[in-house]
């Protein structure tokens, strides 16, 4: 977008107690009139010394850990920890226990979407998306439920296997679910994707190129909003994804450029359907077993170190452990998908209006207790 | 590239400034002398053979005799993975910036700085980016002393 600079700057602060922040971030804006010179975003609120804390209890208990960095997909964080301490270790599960875990995370990536989606709709000042996606995500959350107990932070993966099996009419609900839930995906779009207003607001504001998106190591739907097409379920695949049928959705450009907000956000919702399809997949190869049989008794990997990345519903999430054979972690650290597309906010938002840094920030779809951890 | 190719590629262009290659452990890796990180990560981000395009993650590990960056490295169009380090000395860990070669790199970079105190010349920006402006002491060191207060506040 062309803006010329003449005027007074301003300064302009934006958050940290502010709804459309999706947590506590602050953007300093620096702003001509209503052009953005500048936005600096300033984060570190919600941290937690998470990679601290883990130096300081052992491998299982760190799981706990994970589900609070990114509260709102907590099935596929600690599905990333507990995938790499395996790795590590050389440990094996059986098939009940990937297919739960590609189920479990691929549900959540459902709900996660749907909280992006709706989110990103009341943001824009369309409030009836955000009712409906919550109605669904409920229905989720109430076979998480089920499963593990908990609602949002599950503590279900657990190195070795699960924490328990699917209770006993687990798959028939799912389905139902599902059969209930893809005619929805639909009818949002009739509401909301596909709406006049809701495209002038996005489709031609936050262009992201693809040589920016992969200098700024983004990854996942924002990356894939900008037309590449890179999936770790498919081009670096753990769990056996290379084996299920589905397609990585790209940013096509329909309304305007490619990389635009309406792009990354119609790849999430793409990307929904796509989840329906492996779900259907999965349940259809689960077959008996015990999902705590590899469990170890002492969770004591041997020295050395690992970097492993996952599929999240906001990107690739990375662990990279140093073990020095030890019952505790001696460094963890954490790629987070949502710290490295925020670090590519000021180049992606230089020169446009302050109303279209909303949209900006909301078709990133970033978690902040997992930018701070 | 397969790591084992590299690793030789990056011995025979850099030579003794490559410190050590283990190209076939879990996760491969090489240590090059930190004074030619930024000579380096221009080669493997510009060189077509390898255009290492993706900076996937840069954190500090403390070993407790020293520090090290690592650099773990990817590319979109070759799809293959590699890890840089870099061992620093505790008292005074400085090494060049990369953040002209990633993007990325800048908030890595004041990430690493924050958790280790580790001077990033040339950087454009070097503040915390987790901790207040004024934290003392840098908290992922193996040694980093808890603080009972902060502001008057007791922690």
């Amino acid at each position: 977008m062309e803006a010329e600079y003449s005027g007074e700057i301003m300064t302009l602060n934006l958050g940290p107690q502010h709804p459309s922040t999706h947590g506590v971030l602050r953007l300093e804006l620096k702003t001509d009139g209503e052009i953005v010179a500048d936005a600096v975003p300033h984060i570190g609120y919600l941290h937690r010394c998470f990679e601290k804390h883990a130096e300081s209890i052992d491998y299982a208990g760190v799981v706990p850990y994970t589900d609070r960095m990114d509260y709102c997909a907590a099935m596929n964080m600690e599905m990333g920890y507990v995938l790499t301490v395996e790795k590590l270790m050389g440990i094996q599960v059986n098939n009940r226990v990937r297919c739960i875990r590609i189920i479990m995370a691929e549900l959540d990536r459902i709900a996660s979407h749907l909280i992006a989606a709706g989110t990103y709709g009341n943001d824009i000042g369309s409030v009836t998306p955000y009712l409906w996606c919550f109605r669904d995500r409920e229905a989720i959350l109430d076979l998480f439920e089920e499963t593990c107990g908990a609602r949002l932070l599950y503590n279900y993966n657990w190195i070795g296997g699960l924490m328990a099996d699917i209770k006993p009419g687990f798959e028939k609900k799912l389905i139902e679910f599902l059969d209930y839930f893809e005619p929805q995906v639909d009818n949002l779009n009739r509401l909301l994707s596909d709406n006049y207003i809701f495209i002038q607001r996005t489709a031609k504001v936050g262009i992201m190129s693809p040589e920016v998106a992969i200098s700024y190591g983004v990854t996942g739907p924002n990356l894939r909003g900008s037309g590449v097409k890179f999936d770790v379920r498919k081009d670096e695949p753990y769990l056996g994804y290379q084996d299920i049928d589905f397609e990585i959705q790209v940013g096509k450009g329909e309304h305007g450029p490619v990389g635009s907000c309406w792009d990354r956000y119609m790849v999430r919702i793409r990307e929904v359907k796509e989840c329906c399809k492996i779900i259907r997949q999965v349940v259809a190869q689960l077959t008996p077993g015990d999902v705590r049989e590899s469990i170890p008794k002492r969770i004591k990997p041997p020295v050395g170190e690992i970097y492993m990345r996952t599929e999240c519903p906001r990107g690739e999430l990375g662990y990279y452990i140093v073990s020095d054979g030890g019952l505790k972690p001696y460094r963890l650290k954490v790629k987070s998908p949502c710290f490295t597309v925020m670090s590519a906010f000021r180049e992606v938002s230089r020169g446009a209006m302050i109303a279209d840094i909303i949209a900006i920030l909301g078709s990133f779809d970033i978690v902040l207790g997992e930018i701070d951890r | 590239m397969t790591p084992g190719e590299i690793a030789a590629l990056l011995t025979e262009k850099f030579g003794s400034r490559v410190l050590e290659s283990k190209p076939d452990a879990i996760n491969p890796w090489s240590a090059v002398e930190p004074s030619a990180i930024l000579e380096i990560a221009q080669f493997v981000r510009g060189d077509a053979r390898l255009s290492m395009d993706h900076l996937e993650l840069l954190g500090g590990v403390d070993y407790r005799d020293r520090i090290e960056v690592v650099y773990i490295l990817f590319s979109m169009t070759q799809r293959h993975r590699y890890t840089l380090k870099c061992r620093l000395p505790r008292e005074a860990p400085t090494i060049h910036t990369v953040e002209s070669v990633w993007g990325v790199a800048n908030w890595h970079e004041r990430e690493a700085y924050d958790m280790f105190g580790i001077i990033f010349e040339g950087h454009s920006d070097l503040r915390r980016i987790l901790c207040p402006d004024d934290w003392e002491g840098y908290p992922l060191r193996k040694d980093y002393k808890f603080p009972t207060s902060y502001r008057d506040m007791p922690v």
